[in-house]
């Protein structure tokens, strides 16, 4: 079983670097197909390059006018809008959303682990707006000692999902009113589901002391 | 008596009891709490003055799962999460994949699909009508909601094999063509329904016990359902007439007609009503869409090998219990680098502590029943 993914490469650039807009149309593989094919060489890797498309509405320039620097990036993947922010911002930037741009609903709450990045983690809020019908996708980094702020004094919703999250990924949202573990049960070790999580050992180590037996993985 | 616990700080928090309160716990082996759903209850007297959820009995780190299995295999784990509404679960992934795949199931496929989902939210809601009913105390409406539900689980069963967990679908399309007779049954089945439909509400519509143990029990407010983040016929029942189906129209309900049923009050009973007249929505969508099925192929060409482009996608349903969504990142290999589940159950569960709070310790039972969890999909 391949259960160590720390050894999964992440794509060179951050996910949203590698954004893009509309359904993607294999063009990649067109100047593939194109050149004269060499005998004994191998295909060329079939990738997909098209460049992210960056967003610029109207709503990215009232953030940016609002928030300047803390709005890092706002890019378009698959047609869903994409805003990257600053950590620390985050509850500013997150009480504005919905007071100001009507994100009324907190639809989720979660995190992507990207081991080798200096920050590893991303933490993702979806926001759907009731008033535009509208979906926004709040993104900060986090590194893995750093507390981000907790966004459930804005939606009350965020209460069980942060929970998840830092059972999940470790992750430690400041101001959380009661951050503890949620799926899992308290006396866990690690969390799931960062990248270098190691199934084997937990089980081995539970098997051993739930069972008394060694166990056969 | 006192009831400590560490949070994450690992500063110990203790809650003090008054004089005349207790602490109960109901579950996670309870009949009435739909699976291991265990709730403490903090309660002076008969009143609720606390609740708190603890759930994970049942998780089985699905989004991990997903993250060792390509695309395609991470399919019937879906079908595990929500296992009384498999097709539902399995429409949201493959709609999610192809989407960031950039490819589009046929309208033959997309059509197919319709009518199942929606033959599947008749069979999901009739599940709760049932088991909430009984819960309550009416021992007769369970067995003429699994008289019906049967009837859709054989279509399902003549269709793919399965009866719930059913793999219905493939990312791209359809595996299967429909059966011989497909459209004769569901219709005999649609055509049949409307009457059932009436035959539940004279047992408790007008009910008197009915009435009394739902009316004003559970209210959720509009704000408070926004709020929390609740979705599904439990917000509609709060007066917010939101369904994906008619906001974000995905596979091909754009095509048919149908109503979206709202209630004010945001109590049991008008979730009951809301869930009842639904069944009858999903009933006309069935009807309109089993008239006209497109002729055509059932599967869109997405290869064997599917190893959508980097970058991320999140696509979401109405599902019967709520909006399911599905937040998927890909690194451009044939695994998805990070697969999260929006499950509706678990967000919906959060409301509970709202509802539940000055209610009796009977009606918690009403409660749990109303929010229409399932423990698959609220702990995945």
């Amino acid at each position: 079983m391949a259960n160590d993914p720390s050894e999964k490469v992440p794509p060179s650039q951050p996910p949203e670097g590698k954004a893009e807009g509309a359904p993607v149309s294999p063009k990649a593989a067109a100047p593939a197909a194109a050149a004269p094919p060499k005998a004994g060489a191998p295909p060329p890797p079939k990738v997909v390059t098209a460049a992210p498309i960056p967003l610029d509405n109207e709503l990215v320039q009232r953030l940016e006018a609002h928030f300047g620097e803390a709005i890092r990036e706002a890019t378009l993947d698959r047609k869903q809008a994409i805003v990257l922010i600053a950590a620390e911002k985050l509850r500013e930037i997150a009480r504005y959303c919905r007071d100001e741009e009507k994100f009324d609903m907190l639809v989720d709450l979660t995190a992507v682990d990207w081991p080798k990045r200096e920050k590893r983690f991303d933490l993702i809020l979806i926001l759907y707006s009731f008033a535009k019908n509208e979906r926004l996708r709040l993104k900060a980094h986090a590194g893995e000692n750093e507390r981000v702020p907790s966004s459930v004094e804005i939606w009350p919703a965020a209460n069980w999902l942060e929970r998840e999250c830092y059972d999940m990924f470790g992750i430690v949202f400041e101001g959380h009113p009661n951050l503890r573990r949620i799926l899992l049960p308290d006396e866990w070790e690690g969390h799931p589901l960062r990248k270098n999580y190691d199934i084997l050992k937990q089980d081995t180590a539970w098997v051993r002391e739930n069972l008394g037996i060694e166990s056969g993985q | 008596m006192s009831d400590s616990r560490t949070n994450g700080s690992s500063e110990v928090v203790t809650t003090v009891l008054g004089a005349d309160e207790i602490i109960l716990n109901m579950g996670p082996q309870h009949p009435s709490t739909h699976g291991v759903l265990r709730v403490k209850l903090k309660l002076d007297g008969e009143r609720v003055v606390e609740s708190e959820c603890i759930i994970g009995y049942l998780h089985r780190g699905v989004e991990k799962i997903a993250e060792h299995r390509s695309y395609q295999q991470f399919a019937p784990y879906v079908d595990r999460m929500d296992y009384v509404a498999a097709v539902s679960n399995g429409l949201g992934y493959c709609e999610a994949v192809e989407k960031l795949l950039g490819a589009e199931a046929p309208p033959r496929a997309r059509v197919v699909r319709t009518i199942l989902t929606e033959l599947q939210r008749i069979a999901s809601h009739l599940l709760w009508l049932g088991t909430h009913a009984l819960d309550i105390g009416a021992l007769t409406p369970v067995f003429y909601c699994f008289r019906e539900r049967e009837e859709i689980l054989k279509i399902f069963e003549k269709y793919c094999g399965a009866r719930l967990t059913t793999h219905a679908f493939r990312i791209g399309g359809l595996q299967y063509e429909t059966y011989d007779g497909f459209e004769e049954e569901v219709k005999r089945f649609c055509v049949d329904f409307a009457q059932k439909i009436d035959e539940y509400e004279t047992l408790l519509t007008e009910n008197r016990i009915w009435v009394g143990r739902t009316k004003g029990v559970g209210i959720l407010s509009a704000a408070d359902a926004i709020a929390l983040g609740v979705t599904g016929p439990v917000l509609r029942a709060s007066g917010v007439k939101w369904d994906l189906r008619k906001a974000q129209p995905y596979a091909a309900y754009d095509q048919y007609e149908f109503d979206i049923p709202t209630r004010e009050a945001g109590d049991t009973y008008d979730r009951y009503l809301v869930r009842m007249e639904e069944m009858r929505q999903s009933r006309r969508i069935c009807l309109q869409a089993i008239e006209k099925i497109p002729t055509g192929p059932i599967m869109a060409k997405v290869g064997k090998v599917l190893k959508p482009p980097p970058g991320e996608v999140y696509h979401s349903i109405e599902a019967p219990k709520g909006e399911l969504g599905y937040y998927i990142v890909s690194d451009g290999t044939t695994q998805p680098y990070r697969v999260r589940v929006r499950p509706p159950s678990f967000i919906n569960l959060q409301a509970f502590d709202k509802m539940a709070r000055g209610s009796l310790v009977a009606d918690v039972v009403a409660i749990i029943g109303t929010i229409d969890i399932v423990l698959g999909e609220v702990d995945r």
